[in-house]
């Protein structure tokens, strides 16, 4: 699981049928500090998140269809949840 | 899962069992800017995706999973067509409660 920033969202409207009702989110990685780390990729919502809240992101396919429930579908990443904070030790 | 350009097509006859009947592209993955980002891989499309499409693309296992046979040599395919990709500025919200 990483740390990630909502940084917006993609719309599709010719797409592969099991990403009919999903949001598909656009998720900046980022350190423990906040600030961005790496390149930005795509990840399935079940959170509820919007731009500018810090998500826990899953890149790891068994979870994602897991989580959006379906066995057999092509997901890759997904948001699992809305972080409320970060504290980090000295 | 990442977004991407498509710049070519792939032809191949001679190819194993798994990929028959699929249409195979090269895409040019991107940032959410639209910059190139990476190097360009082929991706099978499962969408009809056509020349200089703005795709989003999902890899690795999970890739195969758009076709028929599971277990076809797959690592990439594209998943959709994008219509518009919107970024929002103004960073993180709460960014001092959040990270104290």
């Amino acid at each position: 699981m990483i740390l990630a920033r909502v940084k917006g969202n993609v719309v599709a409207s010719v797409k592969y049928p099991c990403y009919e009702g999903q949001r598909l989110l656009i998720v900046q990685p980022i350190d423990e500090k906040g600030d961005d780390l790496g390149d930005s990729f795509l990840a399935c919502d079940t959170a509820r998140s919007a731009p500018g809240d810090v998500v826990l992101v899953e890149r790891e396919g068994n979870t994602a269809r897991q989580l959006l429930g379906k066995a057999e579908d092509p997901f890759h990443s997904v948001i699992v949840g809305r972080v409320d904070r970060v504290d980090v030790y000295e | 899962m990442q977004l991407a350009k498509v710049i070519g097509t792939v032809v191949a006859t001679h190819k194993h069992d798994g990929l028959k009947g699929y249409k195979m592209m090269i895409i040019q993955p991107l940032t959410d800017s639209l910059q190139p980002s990476g190097k360009p891989v082929v991706a099978i499309d499962s969408v009809q995706a056509g020349a200089n499409d703005l795709v989003h693309w999902v890899s690795a296992r999970e890739a195969t999973l758009v076709m028929e046979n599971s277990f076809a040599p797959v690592d990439a395919a594209i998943t959709g067509i994008v219509d518009d990709v919107y970024v929002v500025g103004g960073g993180i919200k709460n960014k001092e409660e959040i990270f104290t």
